[in-house]
């Protein structure tokens, strides 16, 4: 027989309120991060408008504006921009494929680890020469 | 072969821990985690440790279970973190150096430890029509023909359970109720595909709905969830194609 129960744990009980995370696989945590890109590439193209449209302001508006983006921060933050749009457009054309290609369902996680390989190309070939342009700035 | 058997099995019991989610509606305001320490052997399921737990430790732990042998669909719960039959679950196949996690389906109303309530995902398992509806009478004597091919077109679909491990693996399932979700399409897809039947507009119009077959993410889930192996989002894709065909 064994040892009677082991006394209630506070500390799972705080851990887990909810319960436990489901472990979905690649096809959730696809989901999940077409998600999340989703919505942070609305919000830019949201303040993307609204700066674009200050050229009807005035130019002086409109460079000054665009001035405050030329720093680091905002460079470090246009690498996470194209990186969620990469990874939106490639998982977009994945999940069109797994709708209309009859075979999509079957190769639905083949796909995804695509998705991630040309991701990761696309985007060693695009931040080197990127960081290169905003930190050799950041002195002049 | 008896004395094989018996070395066997003294060898090889030991003891794993299972942390299962609670609440007793009487005594608990909210659901909370307790752990078991139970002696099995590697042949046994989670369903017979539970068994042990209700037996030998604490009558209160309530859930689920008919058949015990994957057939009935009653014991679907989240073991670590994943919808499974508990009967189906060797706790060989787990990571017993950790303590297993046991908890409720998830995005029915709970009612008791394991147990959920069941309704909303059968209300939506009755609103999609998953029964023959035939306007041709066979001949007398007769029954309704269909070949091997047309039979094979939706096989996979006629080995639901409805257990709703996949309706509550579904992350759209969780956060909108009034989705379908997997098993009620799936139920769909078997009499939406059955040459015999002649209701599949009325189905697929049923599907084309705000909270139909559009409502489905591609996750996987449900497919990764089922205990009988249907290719769950493959049958809903099927659905989605129809619709849009607008026949089957």
């Amino acid at each position: 027989m064994s040892v009677a129960p082991a006394p209630r744990s506070a500390k799972k009980k705080s851990a887990r309120p909810g319960g436990t995370l489901y472990r979905g696989n690649t096809g959730m945590w696809s989901w999940v991060l077409h998600r999340i890109t989703g919505v942070a590439i609305f919000f830019f193209l949201l303040v993307h408008i609204l700066d674009t449209a200050l050229i009807r302001v005035s130019p002086e508006a409109y460079n000054a504006v665009i001035g405050t983006y030329k720093n680091p921060i905002m460079g470090l933050g246009e690498v996470g921009l194209v990186g969620a749009i990469i990874f939106h457009a490639l998982n977009g054309l994945r999940i069109i494929l797994i709708d209309f290609w009859g075979k999509g369902v079957k190769y639905q996680r083949l796909m995804f680890w695509i998705v991630v390989g040309v991701w990761v190309v696309l985007m060693a070939g695009f931040v080197p020469r990127h960081l290169i342009n905003v930190f050799s700035e950041v002195g002049n | 072969m008896a004395a094989a058997t018996q070395t066997l099995t003294a060898a090889d019991a030991f003891t794993i821990t299972l942390i299962i989610r609670r609440f007793l509606p009487d005594v608990d305001d909210e659901a909370r985690w307790e752990s078991f320490d139970v002696s099995v052997y590697s042949t046994d399921r989670i369903l017979d440790a539970l068994h042990k737990i209700k037996w030998e430790q604490d009558g209160t732990l309530s859930f689920r279970r008919s058949c015990a042998h994957g057939i009935c669909g009653s014991d679907a719960m989240r073991i670590n973190g994943r919808n499974r039959l508990a009967c189906k679950t060797l706790i060989k196949d787990l990571d017993i150096t950790q303590p297993i996690y046991v908890e409720a389906i998830k995005g029915l109303p709970l009612e008791k430890d394991l147990i959920v309530d069941m309704e909303p995902f059968f209300e939506a398992f009755r609103a999609v029509k998953p029964f023959l509806i035939a306007n041709s009478t066979p001949e007398a004597g007769k029954e309704r023909t269909q070949s091997v091919a047309q039979r094979a077109i939706f096989d996979d679909t006629t080995k639901c359970i409805l257990c709703a491990a996949c309706t509550t693996s579904c992350p759209v399932f969780w956060t909108d109720g009034q989705y379908f979700g997997p098993a009620a399409i799936v139920n769909a897809h078997r009499f939406i595909f059955d040459s015999r039947d002649d209701a599949a507009d009325v189905r697929l119009d049923i599907l084309n709905d705000k909270e139909g077959v559009w409502r489905c993410r591609t996750t996987f889930n449900c497919t990764e969830a089922c205990p009988r192996g249907i290719e769950v989002t493959k049958a809903i894709a099927e659905v989605k194609q129809a619709v849009l065909r607008g026949k089957r």
